[in-house]
């Protein structure tokens, strides 16, 4: 480097530090990727049923696939188990977590698609199809008395069913939002 | 009584400032007073007599070689975390700090709580990636290698879980260790990447109020965060108290958010993506909201408000005769700094101010010291933490007049509500032996 384009740059450093103090200067070592390319990690759905994958599949389809895959540990018919009950009447009394169940506190059906998909079975996550996820979303909800025994659940269908708890939860601190 | 007399007849005048024994504290400091510990407690001075010194056998031998990556003391043994699932069953699994072994304000790595929820993962920080994407202008990867030639920060940290100490919903105390009740919180230097200096990088939609942070650990354990919360003090943290992370504890990358309940602060984390609206994901439409008395639940609790507890002494030790002892304890506020803590005696009738150790840090764990002069009769020891933005420490009345309690004692691992940070009280009895009671 010759030594005016030396000064030269000197003399830019310097401008760029007196004239633009505020803008830090960072290291931009992320290397740019597509969504096509993140897809098969993106699988976060929103309530509104965002992020929710083609397929369906109705309590009947998902009635085997639970006896197979899940009753071991939820419980035939999933009434509980080693894991927790995912189908009861129990009803919220007192303070305790446990009272807890899909029907009486979960808000939303998405968040059972989400949780199965994302994590479920114990030992194998991920190794259900969305065809797979969406039968026992329906067979759960359905157990439950959710949704009608005959319902198909799927992209359109999913975010629309109304669960019984949505509207008993109060935003602790709604200015930290 | 205005004035007390040392036990050995030194002729140290102690300055009593509140009932049953408490000392102000800065009678004890810069006075020369030789200051009984729990450990030398009893000990009177060298008497006429006493037996003559010699070697011990280590003293008159070469030690052990050096190890690389040196371990405590084999006497140190006891000094561990509990474990409710030792052998990985298929469910979650916790892992509580020892606070009455340890001192400070800092937990050591091997010692600092976790929670898994699909057992600890073992993962190739070279293959380990990290994507931001969503709701900004450029989605983007990272790697750890390169994550770390960013400009780094380091922040003490503590990190709660939202269930901790949660075993005091039970209407009766539950007789069990501070380690038991309050072990899954602890407070480490975390040193990493702030998160605004990677969404500066990616840019950020306008209309993108959330992010959704998500591990690589079997579960894809999920939350979501309020994008206000990550350009405020967010990080992505690579190493804790100076080395990486301990596996169990997030490693290669973790996202930390201080002062926020420990679940959010996503382990492994390997993907951000920013969106309108939160996920409502299991742990935060189910789990980590809590059911209030009206049958109503809070959502979105997030924050770990201001809270103290004694660990010296607390449940399960004995005092040793009636001399001058050091209360200890720590506190913390996820809203900012310790301004100071009161501690009791005589089970809230009389207070006294207890001296904090420096530096006092805002989110971090700040060591309280308060002398006693324990009688040898009944005491309920009691702290109560007030933060910088005046926020202070309810009551075990004053907390369950608002948040209720369980209808009957829960098991001490089982997590019945969250957000829990009342006073706690150990009562010692006329023997010195301490136990949980509620006061």
């Amino acid at each position: 480097m010759s030594t005016p384009k030396r000064a030269l740059l000197a003399a830019s450093l310097l401008l760029a530090i007196t004239a633009g103090a505020s803008l830090a200067e960072t290291p931009h070592l992320g290397k740019p990727i597509d969504e096509a390319a993140i897809a098969n990690w993106d699988i976060s759905i929103l309530p509104d049923g965002t992020g929710l994958p083609k397929g369906g599949g109705t309590p009947a389809q998902g009635a085997p696939i639970f006896a197979e895959k899940c009753s071991a540990c939820h419980g035939d018919k999933g009434k509980g188990g080693e894991a927790a009950a995912v189908v009861s009447d129990r009803e919220i009394a007192g303070i305790s977590a446990a009272n807890k169940t899909i029907k009486n506190f979960w808000p939303y059906a998405t968040t059972i698609f989400d949780f199965i998909r994302r994590a479920m079975p114990f030992q194998m996550p991920r190794s259900l199809t969305d065809d797979e996820v969406y039968a026992l979303t329906a067979y759960i909800l359905a157990e439950n008395k959710l949704i009608g025994a005959n319902d198909v659940m799927n992209a359109e269908t999913l975010p629309k069913v109304k669960m019984p708890n949505r509207d008993n939860f109060i935003i602790r601190f709604p200015d930290r939002i | 009584m205005a004035k007390s007399r040392d036990r050995h007849g030194r002729g140290q005048d102690l300055q009593a400032v509140a009932g049953n024994g408490l000392i102000d504290r800065r009678a004890l400091l810069g006075r020369g007073m030789l200051f009984a510990g729990a450990m030398s407690a009893g000990v009177g001075p060298a008497a006429a007599g006493a037996e003559p010194l010699a070697d011990d056998p280590w003293s008159l031998e070469v030690g052990e070689p050096m190890s690389p990556y040196q371990v405590p003391s084999k006497f140190e043994g006891k000094v561990k975390r509990t474990l409710s699932n030792p052998n990985n069953e298929p469910r979650n699994s916790h892992a509580r700090t020892p606070h009455h072994l340890l001192e400070g304000a800092t937990t050591p790595n091997g010692l600092h709580f976790t929670i898994n929820h699909g057992g600890v993962p073992t993962i190739d920080p070279d293959k380990h990636r990290l994507v931001i994407h969503g709701l900004v202008k450029q989605p983007l990867e990272f790697s750890l290698e390169t994550l770390s030639r960013y400009p780094l920060t380091s922040r003490v940290s503590f990190l709660e879980c939202g269930g901790n100490s949660a075993p005091m919903f039970s209407p009766e105390p539950l007789q069990e260790t501070v380690q038991a009740i309050h072990g899954l919180v602890s407070c480490a230097e975390w040193t990493g990447v702030k998160l605004s200096t990677l969404l500066e990088e990616t840019g950020i939609d306008p209309k993108a109020k959330w992010l959704i942070a998500e591990g690589a650990d079997s579960p894809h354990l999920s939350r979501s965060v309020p994008v206000k919360k990550a350009l405020d003090d967010a990080m992505i943290a690579l190493y804790q108290n100076g080395e990486r992370l301990m596996p169990g504890n997030g490693y290669p990358m973790r996202l930390l958010l201080p002062g926020y309940e420990g679940n959010m602060n996503v382990k492994f984390l390997r993907r951000i993506k920013l969106v309108e609206q939160p996920q409502l994901s299991m742990y935060e439409a189910r789990t980590y909201s809590q059911i209030l008395p009206s049958g109503k639940a809070y959502r979105f609790y997030f924050l770990q408000e201001v809270k103290s507890f004694i660990t010296f002494p607390s449940y399960g030790m004995a005092l040793k005769g009636p001399v001058l002892y050091e209360i200890s304890g720590v506190a913390y506020s996820g809203t900012g700094r310790i301004e100071k803590v009161m501690v009791s005696a005589d089970g809230g009738q009389s207070w006294a101010q207890a001296a904090l150790q420096e530096p006092v840090l805002s989110k971090a764990f700040t060591r309280f010291r308060m002398p006693w002069r324990w009688n040898g009769g009944p005491a309920t020891l009691q702290s109560r933490a007030w933060d910088e933005a005046g926020n202070v420490q309810p009551t075990r009345a004053e907390f369950v007049a608002v948040r209720g309690e369980l209808a009957k004692p829960p098991p001490v691992l089982g997590f019945p509500n969250q957000h829990y940070n009342s006073i706690t009280s150990w009562g010692v009895g006329n023997g010195g032996e301490v136990k949980h009671v509620y006061a």
